[in-house]
């Protein structure tokens, strides 16, 4: 599929119609239907909005998103569109409003073509735990394309639309991004609008962007970022104003700091060759590398699994079987005991452990062991990255310790599983924004991705930095 | 054996607020409407949705914490409150938990021993749930219509010290909350709620009891009864070699008896934690400050105060400051008195008590929703203080006033009624009367005294209840005993 610029600019010329490019990336999905990246396309409902980005194009007014082929998330809440969160659960739940990014899109012109797979309830590192099947890297070879935006990932890095939302709640964009050679944006929390996206844990959650480019990204970013007075805890700032500021030449000299050596020991070799060959392309060109202490860093996944289930095991009390979604059959016993069938039923053994050790954790006598211990821990969290980067402009880290595993190889293993994220969780947990960027491939081809964070609100300069390495590195 | 022990009681009182809207969300909360009505993504808990903060709860929390001489925090935050329930959509209640608005309050209660204080420990902020509907042959049935109405949960101290306080309490707390216009004050439709914590102890002992907590006491009478039933109970219990558990007990109205709800094994473990989805509240000295200025007079204060003023006796200060807007009509009516004399106020008083008290419960209505100007009444009174009618013509001429639209001056005048108080002309009158019954005059001279009566009626149906009695009395005094 070509980039969105080439089309933007072909569409513009009037040598390519919205129409078509949509017609044919359905028609693209449909033959690349064994990689089970989407769960819904909405066919009908895209090609009413490309008739009217034709019309814009037609009147050289278009807008930032103009034809812009979009995949969603299947925990974004869309009006008249099923809304499933992989689950049983939601299988046939239809919502009765947009969220709030989804008002934005359209708004700018954006077409969205389908809702896309995801670990259930956004709970994974691998896709598989979707209710609907796990979705398939687009090299094959029964690798895992990672998660839980595996379906959103898979369609951009598929070349099947030009930008996709997921959530990242503790590396959910950027983990599948590295996984699949892509690039995953995680904003700083509260720089877009979680409005309908389906919570997980909502202190950490936050939509982010995959895109095969940083210039797309940062498009797509300033449509729809912004404060939104539905929900509480978006910043009280405008829109960003990223694409220009990313076309700007590159600094003559500026300050990366990297973890210590030892931070690194977990990782592949791969990784490491791709890491360290990287870091000498970024001091060949202006970077000056210092060390960066972030402590307690031992603690970041046990931090992020204790509050992220806390906060799920009360987010997901609302999926009872009362009001909409699946229910279980109803007995002769009282509405207890159908709540209780309800979610037994509804709910896949992933969701279902992380309820139990969030519901743990909160419960009187051990709150204060667990929870309140890693909210402290969190703050110790925060506090070293502020830190960091009073000294730095840029954390720069790998976003994951190895490349694509295969199907199976950790689903026995949840721990194992867990770990896979231990070089993302960290960003949600001091809410700073973050980037996968496609650096490399190991010795098998698979791709490898390195991972920038940068201060809260910074996020247009970690897009003017993400935006010239990946040319460095590419 | 009664008089031995001691109860300690604690109420924890919720009050519906009278936001516009709900605590959370835009929808209305008028009631009326049918089920399911008044409801949108944020109240029903559809995935995805999110609160935002009704700014004008934070406000009525703190209207009532500085009326209540609580302290006010300045930063403060949502928790949540974790249970399952089929009329709790988000299966959590957006409460607050640590470091509530409002905390260290108190507020003073009347007793016949005179005055007590009882303490406020918190007020915080809550969203109330749905109702079920239990009672239908298929199924139970969920309303959502009330589900993220705003609450507040007002948390007194173990001051309590028996029924008739708690009553007080209740009644205090219902008062000030109208007073302040946060909330109808309606017990029967659950706009008040009030549970109670009770334990007993024996006199002179520190320790406190296990204590039991009993719900649903939905009216005032409820309250009383139930917890001196409760008290009785575990008097009785200890008495008997038995020991208090900690339970849950429902008082059954029907039976008037309190019965175990939930066991503490089966307590529930709400599992609070801070609400991730809401910011914290931020109280500045100058919202503090704004709301300060606003508080209106509390009854109490008030009650006392027209003792002092006007010189009201305890009694009728006590019923025209019940309802806040009597209170006003009285003050309206007394600050359109020509004479500003207690026995006016006493006057004024008496007036609305009974007439004009009579007509409101009458008509079911607030004295805001009287349409009598308080001139009227001003007149009214001013007409009998200053002797121009009588109080009998007053009554009469009464319900003309919400008839007629004419004032009690015009009324008096078109009609003739004012009083005759010429003493020239009773005289005569009073002469002419006896001379037309020497008979009886000879009979009240030998000593029927009762006689009197009769002279001083002749004498008003003369001048059709017009003369002034008082005088008519004098004037036959002189005749009838000088003579």
């Amino acid at each position: 599929m070509i980039s969105y610029s080439t089309f933007r600019i072909a569409a513009q010329n009037g040598t390519i119609t919205t129409t078509d490019s949509t017609r044919q990336v359905v028609s693209e999905i449909e033959k690349q239907k064994h990689l089970n990246a989407f769960l819904t396309v909405c066919e009908s409902e895209a090609l009413a909005q490309a008739a009217t980005s034709d019309k814009h194009f037609a009147t050289g007014s278009p807008r930032l998103l103009e034809g812009m082929v979009i995949a969603l998330k299947d925990n974004i809440s869309t009006k008249g569109i099923r809304t499933t969160c992989a689950s049983k659960m939601l299988e046939n739940f239809v919502p009765v409003y947009n969220a709030t990014v989804v008002d934005r899109m359209n708004a700018h012109g954006g077409i969205i073509v389908g809702k896309t797979n995801l670990d259930e309830f956004a709970m994974g590192s691998s896709n598989e735990n979707s209710a609907f099947g796990a979705v398939e890297h687009p090299l094959g070879d029964n690798l895992v394309p990672g998660g839980s935006s595996g379906g959103s990932t898979v369609a951009v890095a598929a070349g099947l639309v030009h930008v996709a939302l997921g959530s990242d709640t503790g590396g959910s964009v950027r983990q599948p991004a590295a996984l699949c050679g892509v690039v995953g944006f995680k904003p700083t929390y509260g720089r877009i609008s979680r409005y309908g996206l389906v919570a997980f844990a909502s202190s950490l959650d936050q939509i982010g962007i995959l895109a095969s480019d940083v210039s797309t990204t940062a498009r797509f970013f300033d449509a729809i970022s912004g404060i939104d007075e539905r929900d509480s805890t978006t910043a009280e700032l405008p829109a960003t104003q990223s694409l220009a500021m990313i076309e700007q030449p590159l600094l003559r000299s500026f300050t990366v700091a990297v973890l210590p050596d030892s931070e690194l020991a977990g990782c592949d070799a791969d990784v490491l060759k791709v890491y360290y060959s990287r870091l000498e392309i970024l001091r060949q060109n202006g970077a000056t590398i210092i060390p960066a202490e972030i402590p307690g860093s031992t603690a970041w996944i046990p931090t992020y699994y204790i509050l992220a289930t806390a906060e799920a095991s009360s987010n997901l009390a609302r999926f009872d079987g009362v009001r909409y979604g699946f229910r279980a059959t109803v007995g002769d016993d009282d509405e207890d005991a159908m709540i209780v069938r309800s979610r037994t039923q509804g709910f896949g053994a992933e969701v279902k452990r992380r309820i139990m050790l969030g519901t743990y954790v909160l419960s009187s006598g051990y709150y204060d062991a667990y929870y309140r211990k890693a909210q402290k821990a969190r703050r110790l969290v925060l506090n070293g990255y502020n830190d960091v980067f009073t000294k730095a402009d840029i954390l720069f880290l790998p976003t994951t310790p190895t490349p694509a595993f295969k199907r199976g190889e950790k689903t026995a293993d949840p721990v194992a599983m867990y770990l896979s994220d231990y070089f993302t969780v960290s960003a949600n947990l001091a809410g700073i924004p973050a980037i996968s960027i496609p650096a490399g491939t190991s010795s098998e081809g698979l791709p490898i991705g390195m991972q920038l964070q940068a201060k809260s609100f910074d996020d247009e300069r970690l897009l003017y930095f993400a935006h010239h390495f990946y040319q460095l590195f590419n | 054996m009664k008089n031995d022990y001691e109860a300690v009681v604690g109420l924890e009182v919720h009050i519906q607020l009278l936001t516009n809207t709900k605590a959370f969300c835009s929808c209305t909360t008028k009631f009326g409407t049918s089920p399911n009505m008044n409801t949108c993504p944020v109240c029903l808990g559809h995935p995805g949705a999110l609160p935002t903060l009704n700014k004008s709860v934070v406000d009525y929390a703190i209207t009532l914490g500085l009326a209540t001489g609580c302290e006010i925090r300045p930063f403060s935050i949502f928790s949540r409150k974790n249970y399952f329930y089929p009329d709790l959509p988000k299966g959590y209640q957006i409460s607050q938990y640590e470091d509530p608005i409002c905390y260290d309050g108190a507020l003073e209660i009347e007793l016949a021993e005179g005055q007590k204080r009882i303490g406020i420990t918190r007020i915080h902020i809550e969203e109330d749930a749905g109702k079920s509907i239990h009672d239908v042959d298929i199924d139970t049935l969920v309303d959502l219509n009330r589900s993220g109405v705003a609450l507040l949960e007002i948390v007194s101290e173990p001051d309590i010290r028996s029924a008739q306080e708690a009553y007080q309490y209740l009644m205090q707390i219902r008062q000030i909350v109208m007073y302040l216009g946060i909330c109808d004050g309606n017990l029967e439709e659950g706009s008040l709620r009030c549970d109670a914590n009770i334990s007993v102890r024996k006199r002179g002992t520190e320790k406190f009891g296990t204590r039991t907590e009993v719900k649903n006491l939905n009216s005032f009478r409820n309250v009383e009864r139930a917890i001196e039933y409760e008290i009785n109970r575990q008097i009785e219990l200890i008495e008997s070699g038995g020991t208090i558990v900690q339970h849950t007990m429902l008082w059954d109205a029907t039976v008037h008896e309190t019965k175990v709800m939930r066991t503490k094994e089966k307590a529930h473990d709400y599992r609070y934690f801070p609400e991730p989805d809401l910011v914290g509240v931020s109280v500045s000295e100058e919202w503090m400050q704004q709301i300060r200025q606003r508080l209106p007079e509390l009854p109490l204060a008030r009650k006392q105060r027209f003792i002092e003023q006007f010189g009201l006796p305890k009694y009728d200060a006590g019923i025209l400051v019940d309802e806040q807007s009597l209170g006003d009509y009285f003050e309206s009516v007394v600050s359109k008195l020509s004479g500003k004399t207690e026995e006016s106020y006493k006057l004024v008083s008496n007036w609305l008590m009974t007439e004009v008290m009579r007509i409101l419960s009458e008509r079911k209505i607030p004295a805001s929703e009287f349409e009598l100007p308080a001139e009227f009444i001003a007149e009214l009174v001013d007409l009998l203080v200053t002797n121009t009618i009588s109080s009998k013509i007053a009554k009469e001429i009464f319900p003309q006033l919400l008839t007629s639209n004419k004032s009690p001056i015009e009324l008096v005048k078109e009609q003739g009624l004012a009083q005759i108080s010429d003493e020239k002309l009773i005289e005569s009158l009073v002469k002419d009367i006896l001379s037309q019954n020497s008979e009886n005059v000879e009979k009240y001279k030998a000593g029927k005294s009762n006689l009197f009566g009769f002279f001083v009626s002749q004498v008003l149906k003369q001048t059709e209840g017009k003369a002034n009695p008082k005088i008519v009395t004098e004037i036959l005094n002189r005749e009838l005993n000088n003579n």
